[in-house]
């Protein structure tokens, strides 16, 4: 791990943050629903790509570095938890306790499903 | 739309903060057992100060000037970019790939249910400091 990876990792993690504002904004001003929609689609549509760049460094020696830059910086900024999880219990105190089930459970589901398809096209090739 | 440069700015700066620091955690503390014990502590903490954060600043006025500007550095950027749902994705899937399903889906689960506890718990914490705040202004 150099200084230079760490830079490199800390600005990619910035662009995917930028990324995932960007795309929430689009989102939140075209799709008029009242349920948080955005973090779903980052995250599963982040899942995916972070099991595409995996499968790729798994099975076709993407090297570590771009592993590092893409997946943990770019993916990782672009992706989020916190937020995922803050809308989930917002919804349940709005007594929305579908759409909580569907934004805790479903999008994990749908984020495992995207990341297992990532991965095996990666490995594909 | 949140096209304004100074909130892409706000939250590159925060995105990269938050990222770094997840990233040298993330070297520093190896998987037990393959499972990622630092991104559960990661999300889970993250969750926890992103809704002591957000109710904070909820509970202090609406989301403008100043409030907005600290919801954008720390929230979307700090906070959004310290936590990660990708790698919750990839590495519950890499525990189904190595045959351990049981523990796979402990995990994966183990993650939503405290996460959503963290942010309970912060949602409740912000409240009871600005509660505190308003009975000691009334005496």
């Amino acid at each position: 791990m150099t200084a230079l990876l760490v830079l490199a990792v800390a600005a990619a993690g910035g662009v995917g943050a930028v990324a995932r504002l960007v795309l929430d904004g689009l989102l939140r001003a075209r799709v008029r629903i009242a349920y948080p929609l955005g973090t779903t689609v980052i995250n599963v549509t982040g899942s995916f790509l972070l099991g595409l760049v995996t499968g790729l460094a798994l099975a076709h020696g993407l090297p570590a570095e771009w592993r590092a830059v893409l997946g943990t910086g770019f993916l990782g900024g672009y992706t989020t938890f916190s937020t995922a999880s803050y809308e989930t219990v917002r919804l349940a105190q709005q007594r929305r306790y579908r759409a909580a089930f569907v934004n805790g459970v479903g999008m994990l589901v749908l984020a495992l499903a995207a990341a297992g398809l990532g991965l095996w096209l990666g490995e594909l090739g | 739309m949140h096209l304004h440069p100074r909130s892409i700015l706000l939250v590159f700066a925060g995105g990269a903060l938050g990222t770094s620091v997840r990233y040298l955690l993330s070297l520093a503390v190896p998987p037990v057992g393959g499972v990622p014990l630092i991104t559960l502590l990661l999300n889970v903490t993250g969750a926890f100060v992103l809704g002591w954060l957000l109710q904070s600043l909820a509970l202090r006025g609406p989301d403008e000037g100043v409030r907005r500007d600290l919801r954008l550095f720390a929230g979307t950027g700090i906070l959004g970019g310290y936590t990660t749902y990708s790698s919750l994705a990839v590495d519950t899937d890499g525990l189904i790939a190595a045959q351990s399903v049981g523990l796979s889906i402990l995990y994966a689960v183990a993650t939503i249910a405290i996460g959503a506890a963290a942010s309970v718990a912060g949602i409740a914490l912000a409240s009871t400091i600005a509660r505190r705040r308003a009975e000691r202004g009334r005496r």
